[in-house]
Parts: structure tokens; C-alpha cells; sequence
């Protein structure tokens, strides 16, 4: 910390979950790292794979069950279709800010100079191979790798 | 805040930008960019009067909107402004900093 004085060098972000605000959050931390000039590395893992998986990332949604912030009851949330509603009005308001899919995002983020890692050990639990993934990931690495990615002082770790 | 450049006084605010456009010219343009250590090519100067030119049409801009543009794509916005390209292209052209998290 104290060569870097405390200032952000590089964002390391985790991303274990693939529900649609989640992914945008991973997103936006790390193109707007990248546009404030801080390096900025994603390691998705578990079911943030979903993000970087050619055809999942396409169908990606908004959790309407234990979700307190979408004020509806959990029976309702449940309901068949309701999470494909709540996608649909999702994406409306986020295209109305300007907001790119996820595809766009990707390119965003990998034109931008972000790091695209997949977690080996969560590729091996899906059963997914690289070609499954996205062509612009940077590699399929293991934990140990990200910790040794992030070392240097100004490096902050996020986990969504 | 008032600063002198090319023996002109402008008028920045507290983070460099300029507060009024028409002070802007193009020997200003060259200072503030080797303040960001950047010498500017044709290309550098293309983009330049590009996000002028929306400023001027008071459109907010945006990476991806820049992206977008025709004039520059991300990748190469990037390279040619490397820390932080919306900031510092902004600065540079003499515009507000962009609001913007996109």
C-alpha cells in the first residue's frame, strides 16, 4: 500500500454468480476501471461462467425469487414466466440508459484492454471446454494463477 | 482557477478541464497534451475534433458511443490515449469531463 500510496492500480473481479445484475455490476467495475486508467482483470467462476459461455450468455436473467428488491412476493416471483418478464423490463430500462448486452459488454471490455480469465476448476465441474466459451477469454487458469496475476501494490480484489 | 498557456490565460476548473470552450486552440491542445505525455498525431487530432464536435451538438458521450462513432474504435481509442481515453481526450479537446460509466 504504502508505494502506491493507496492509490487503485488494477481491479482484480471474481464473478461466481450469472444473474443478470450481477453480471452488469462485474461489468461496469471493470470497464470503468479501465476508463479511469486502473488495469482491470474478471475471473469468472462457478456460474459466472455463464457470462463468458457462448450461447448462456445470451439468455442471462434477472432473479425474481429471493430477491427483496423486486417487491413482489416470492410466490409470484416464481410464477412461469415472471423471470422473463422482469428480464424483458430490465433490459428496456437498460437500453434506455445507453446500456449495451452482454455480448456488446464482452467486446467492450476485451477492446478496453480487460483480462478475461475462466476458472479451470469450475469449467471442469460443468463439464465445459474452451471452445464453449467465448473466443476473446484470455485463458482457463486455476486460483492460484489469479492470486499470482494480482500481486503488486494497488491491487484491489472483488468478489460478486 | 486561471492558467497560463502558450502565454494565454484560461479559465480551468480544479481538475484541468477548461471551463469555457471558446478559449480553446489548437497550440492549447498540443500543452495539455504533453501534460498527459501525450504528442499528437493526426489521428490523435481527428478524435479530438470529433468529441468537439459532439460537445458542441451537446451529446453526452461515452466509450461506447465513441466506439461507435465511425472515427475511432475502442481499441484504438485506447492506444492512442492509454490512461484513461474519455478523460484524458476530453481534456485535451478542451471539453467538460464526460459523466459518464459507460
Amino acid at each position: 500500500m504504502n508505494d502506491s500510496n493507496g492509490e487503485i492500480k488494477k481491479m482484480m473481479i471474481i464473478l461466481s454468480k450469472a444473474t443478470l445484475e450481477n453480471v452488469y455490476a462485474a461489468f461496469v467495475l471493470a470497464n470503468g476501471a479501465r476508463m479511469e486508467g486502473i488495469e482491470a482483470e474478471m475471473f469468472f467462476t462457478f456460474f459466472g461462467l455463464e457470462a463468458i459461455h457462448k450461447k448462456k450468455l445470451k439468455r442471462l436473467h434477472v432473479a425474481t425469487v429471493g430477491n427483496p428488491a423486486m417487491h413482489m412476493p416470492t410466490m409470484v416471483g416464481g410464477l412461469p414466466g415472471m423471470e422473463a418478464f422482469a428480464t424483458h423490463m430490465m433490459k428496456k430500462e437498460m437500453g434506455k440508459i445507453d446500456m449495451p448486452d452482454v455480448e456488446e459488454f464482452l467486446d467492450i471490455l476485451t477492446a478496453s484492454g480487460v483480462k478475461l480469465w475462466a476458472c479451470k476448476l469450475a469449467m471442469d465441474m460443468f463439464h465445459y471446454k474452451k471452445e464453449d466459451m467465448i473466443s476473446d477469454i484470455d485463458g482457463v487458469i486455476t486460483v492460484g494463477d489469479f492470486y499470482k496475476k494480482a500481486s503488486g501494490s494497488g491491487t484491489h480484489m472483488l468478489f460478486i | 482557477m486561471e492558467k497560463i498557456i502558450c502565454g494565454t490565460t484560461i479559465e480551468v476548473n480544479e481538475e484541468g478541464y477548461l471551463t469555457n470552450f471558446s478559449q480553446w486552440c489548437t497550440e492549447i491542445g498540443d500543452e495539455l497534451a504533453k501534460e498527459a505525455n501525450i504528442d499528437l498525431s493526426p489521428r490523435h487530432r481527428e478524435v479530438i475534433t470529433y468529441l468537439q464536435g459532439e460537445h458542441k451538438k451537446e451529446v453526452p458521450l461515452s466509450i461506447r458511443k465513441v466506439g461507435k462513432s465511425g472515427v475511432v474504435d475502442i481499441k484504438e481509442f485506447y492506444s492512442l490515449f492509454p490512461l484513461a481515453p474519455l478523460k484524458t481526450a476530453t481534456k485535451i479537446a478542451g471539453i467538460p469531463k464526460p459523466a459518464s460509466c459507460i
